[in-house]
């Protein structure tokens, strides 16, 4: 299901429509089929206009089963088309699934929506009959088929999917032709049925000129730490144990060892941080990337990280925690850990993408800010963007900017080398092994001001502790001032950071539509934040922080700017809805006074 | 151009040492600083890695590259060193503890990657740093600060470990023994991949005397066979002792009774390790312990080739890695 989900999206980004999507599925590999922990669904909205989320509701729905449909039919938008396969909905089905009767017999059912019973799998199993498969195989091909009739229902071509359909099974020809069968029989089941009536046609949106491809976040994080490589002129080494929802990274990466990518699949979390950290001792940039209970193995070396001051990157590609948590679900809540979850005053900078697509450029400024800081930085993403796709605007690659590293050079006077000796971005020499003349050691021990010798000084420790924080508060200088969506004052003002960017944007959007003095500033930097929040903050009478979380950034907010800021939390494993937040950002505004 | 000679000197760092006087780990580092400039390989092109404990200060007192990482992953930060930088020699100093408590997992992964590096394993049988506690090479029924009714832990040796996970290079030293300890060094430094080295270090505060049975000199010939490739296991004051394969376990027979020809033949290379981990598991008191190379097996392909290795294939078949390529392909659309 996640497949033809990704078909559909790639069809339509192709179409020239702008793409959304939401990938929902159970942690389980093969959760039993037909029940309700089992559904896997895949949500995408296109559009001819602008859009920054999947949407709340849907306008049509395509169930196999009754699980599919209990689970997920209260998201279907009164009047919305809902496509049944009859066949999936048998006594056994309706056992698997928990429910009594038939739910396509409901009169609520047929009354509030436009039901479609086709029998799917009767129908697939004619369609490709003559390519001899084995039953089980033949009702594989039931998805494509599906595939086909909403194709057919949206005006879509099968072009990609056809040229996926070669390329995925053309070693077993007579599973491909099966499959293309399947997908060509719903097309025509669509046309040549009455049942439906009409079909839709959505056009090409008007996204800004240039050249396009989906992306989905973990694809963009890979690509973009690959173009830093490049850029910066340094080969990277990405040490990884395989974690939901972050393992598609390496497998990305594994794709691109021409780029000079070396990958390592550690024994465990720990030691993919650690071989990181020694290929930046060696020189290499190293990057880690983990799920939350990943992050926290790895907090001892990323102290050690920090206390080198060796450039270096920690992706997090949260997950619903706490503990083992909702692998496959989304959640905002290592926000404190990446901020605080190491022992010691061990600040370290932290930043977060926005949506799929932004996944590409905040790798790249976590390269940057690593580099030009001698320090570990740590990427916030999450499952909702890193499965997530968007169209990306394909960039010039003349146009991105160079990334300047240097290396001290050999020395051979008698004057010894200062391994700790700061520029003025408060950064440190990154000596490298084989250079002549700058031997030197390090180590988590405290170090003594410029010789990096081990010192248990107290000042000395005191300096050391305020010379850390500095360089990392000192980052606020060389990133961009925070910008504002909306007036720079007003009634309210929308907080946001990480993935929900679109359904924030969306519902403000939608607000000021209506009149509202609403605006909203969404944080790409975390720590430290733009040098202009406090005073953007204090723009507005009040200020409203949506997180999937409890309240991290909220409380980070309260103690840095004293700003009294409301929360609107959710933990569900869910993206917010756009609907949730309109109605939540009404609450706050003050009534309207009386004429 | 000839390289500049070096001396033992030239191999200490400015840092004053701070072990406990009397500790065998100045031994060690002696032996390291003597054996180094034999290698020809430049001060500059060595790292000593390390993680936590009292071996762990060694790379402070090394006029090298070092890092002083975290508790038992030393070996984790060299696999990152060296698949990077093939071109470093690098060692990693670890102890009983270090290697084989906290750092059990990353010990075992490193060897079967069969990384090129040297380990060096301070096994002292105690841990010092924190002020004695039992580790998990002392002694069954031992009495330690943690264990005031004695250890209920079997303990684990780290030969055994090593020969299980098919490392392609293990040995044993003591710190008493310097010329030995040298040698095995050197043996060490020449051998590609992953190389173990055990040693034997006396911890004078907190275990003194531990393993006087192989360290003391009067009682070593009884107690310690040195094994040599090619050559039967002899030991004793006399050297009238030899170690015999019987069926599939070893025995103590007396040379008077027993032809040389009979004893074990010492075999390093056999890259079946069966033996040698009959050879591992011989201990004080029933059996005489062995030094030396214990497995030596050459021709192992290393992480560190085989990962750049790949890369080169890749840049060789694919050209090098091309931006504008990698974003441009498959489906794309243009918008006007």
């Amino acid at each position: 299901m996640q497949l033809l989900g990704t078909q559909l999206t790639n069809t339509s980004a192709l179409a020239g429509n702008d793409v959304a999507t939401f990938p929902d599925f159970p942690a389980e590999i093969r959760a039993p089929r037909g029940t309700r922990a089992g559904v896997s669904g895949f949500q995408v909205q296109f559009a001819q206009e602008e859009i920054f989320t999947p949407g709340d509701t849907l306008d049509a729905l395509v169930v196999m089963n009754p699980a599919a449909l209990v689970t997920n039919v209260q998201d279907l938008r009164k009047g919305g088309i809902l496509i049944a396969n009859e066949d999936g909905f048998t006594e056994k089905d309706f056992k698997l699934a928990k429910v009594d009767a038939n739910p396509l017999e409901a009169t609520v059912l047929n009354d509030s929506y436009r039901l479609f019973k086709v029998p799917m799998t009767q129908l697939t199993r004619t369609a490709v009959s003559e390519h001899g498969l084995s039953p089980k195989v033949a009702d594989r091909c039931k998805n494509f088929f599906a595939m086909g009739l909403v194709y057919w229902l949206f005006g879509r071509s099968l072009d990609t999917t056809l040229r996926f359909i070669e390329n995925k099974f053309g070693k077993k020809p007579e599973v491909a032709a099966a499959n293309e069968a399947a997908l060509r029989a719903g097309w025509a089941y669509g046309e040549t049925t009455e049942a439906f009536g009409e079909s839709y046609q959505v056009e090409a949106a008007s996204l800004t000129p240039g050249t396009y491809r989906n992306m989905m976040g973990n694809q963009a994080l890979a690509w973009g730490l690959v173009a830093a490589s490049k850029i910066s002129g340094k080969d990277l080494f990405y040490g990884t144990y395989p974690i939901t929802p972050a393992s598609d990274i390496l497998h990305e990466l594994t794709k691109h060892k021409h780029f000079g990518v070396r990958t390592f699949q550690a024994e465990d979390e720990i030691a993919a941080v650690c071989a990181t950290i020694g290929a930046a001792f060696g020189g290499t940039m190293g990057v880690t990337a983990s799920s939350g209970p990943g992050i926290a193995l790895k907090a001892e070396a990323m102290g050690l990280g920090m206390m080198l001051e060796l450039p270096m990157i920690v992706i997090n590609v949260q997950r619903g925690g706490p503990s083992t948590g909702l692998p496959t679900k989304t959640e905002q809540s290592d926000l404190l850990q990446a901020l605080f979850g190491r022992n010691g005053e061990s600040p370290i900078p932290v930043i977060a993408p926005r949506s799929p697509a932004d996944c590409f450029q905040m790798a790249i400024e976590a390269w940057r800010i690593a580099t030009e800081c001698m320090v570990p930085v740590m990427l916030l993403s999450d499952g909702y963007i890193a499965n997530g796709s968007e169209p990306w605007k394909i960039p010039d690659v003349a146009s991105l900017p160079k990334i300047e590293i240097k290396h001290p050079e050999k020395a051979d006077g008698d004057e010894p080398f200062l391994p700790y000796l700061r520029d003025e971005n408060l950064s440190r020499p990154w000596a490298t092994p084989g250079t002549e003349g700058l031997m030197h050691r390090v180590g988590g021990l405290e170090k003594q001001h410029e010789t990096g010798n081990v010192s248990y000084d107290p000042a000395n420790h005191h300096f050391m502790v305020e010379t850390r924080a500095a360089k990392v508060s000192q980052i606020a200088e060389r990133i961009p001032e925070q910008d504002v969506f909306g007036d720079a004052s007003g009634d309210l003002l929308v907080v946001s950071w990480g993935g929900t960017y679109g359904a924030c944007h969306t519902a403000v959007a939608r607000c000021r539509e209506a009149g509202h003095r609403v605006s909203h500033a969404h944080l790409r930097y975390l720590n430290p934040f733009p040098r202009n929040l406090g005073e953007i903050l204090t723009s507005f009478d009040r200020v409203l922080v949506p997180e999937l979380n409890t309240g991290q950034l909220r409380m980070l907010l309260r103690s840095e700017f004293l700003v009294d800021c409301v929360g609107f939390n959710k933990v569900q494993g869910k993206p917010f809805t756009v609907s949730e937040l309109i109605e939540t950002i009404e609450s706050q505004l003050p009534a309207p006074v009386a004429a | 151009m000839s390289l500049p000679v070096l001396k033992a000197a030239d191999f200490a760092s400015d840092q004053d040492v701070r072990w406990c006087p009397g500790c065998g780990d100045y031994s060690i580092l002696a032996q390291m600083k003597k054996v180094l400039p034999e290698l020809g390989v430049p001060r500059e092109k060595i790292v000593f890695i390390s993680g936590i404990g009292c071996s762990s200060r060694f790379p402070y007192y090394m006029n090298t590259y070092g890092m002083h990482s975290i508790h038992g992953r030393a070996p984790a930060f060299a696999t990152g060193l060296k698949s990077t930088r093939p071109d470093l020699m690098v060692w990693v100093i670890t102890g009983d503890g270090d290697a084989l408590s906290i750092g059990g997992n990353h010990f075992i992964h490193v060897l079967r990657r069969n990384l090129d590096i040297n380990i060096v394993l301070f096994n002292n049988r105690i841990y010092g740093l924190t002020k004695g506690q039992y580790s998990p090479t002392s002694d069954e029924g031992q009495v330690t600060k943690s264990t005031p009714m004695g250890s209920i832990d079997h303990p684990l040796s780290p030969l055994s470990v090593a020969l299980a996970a098919e490392a392609t290079f293990v040995a044993r030293s003591l710190d008493a023994h310097v010329k030995h300890l040298g040698d095995v060094l050197r043996r060490a430094s020449e051998h590609k991949g992953t190389s173990l080295v055990e040693v034997y270090q006396n911890c004078n505060v907190f275990n003194d005397g531990a393993m006087a049975y192989a360290q003391e000199k009067k009682q070593r010939a009884e107690n310690v066979v040195e094994l040599e490739h090619g050559k039967p296991l002899i030991f004793g004051s006399k050297q009238d002792k030899g170690v015999r394969l019987i069926g599939n376990h070893l025995e103590v027979v007396n040379r008077s009774e027993v032809a040389d020809d009979d004893l074990l033949i010492h075999d390093e290379k056999d890259p079946n390790p069966s033996i040698q981990m009959m050879l591992a598991r011989m201990r004080y008191p029933t059996m005489p312990e062995p030094i030396g190379v214990l497995r030596d097996v050459e021709n192992v392909a290393t992480y560190n080739d085989q990962i750049n290795d790949q890369v080169a294939m890749a840049q060789q078949s694919r050209g090098d890695g091309d931006l504008q390529e990698l974003f441009s392909a498959g489906d794309t659309w243009v918008v006007n």
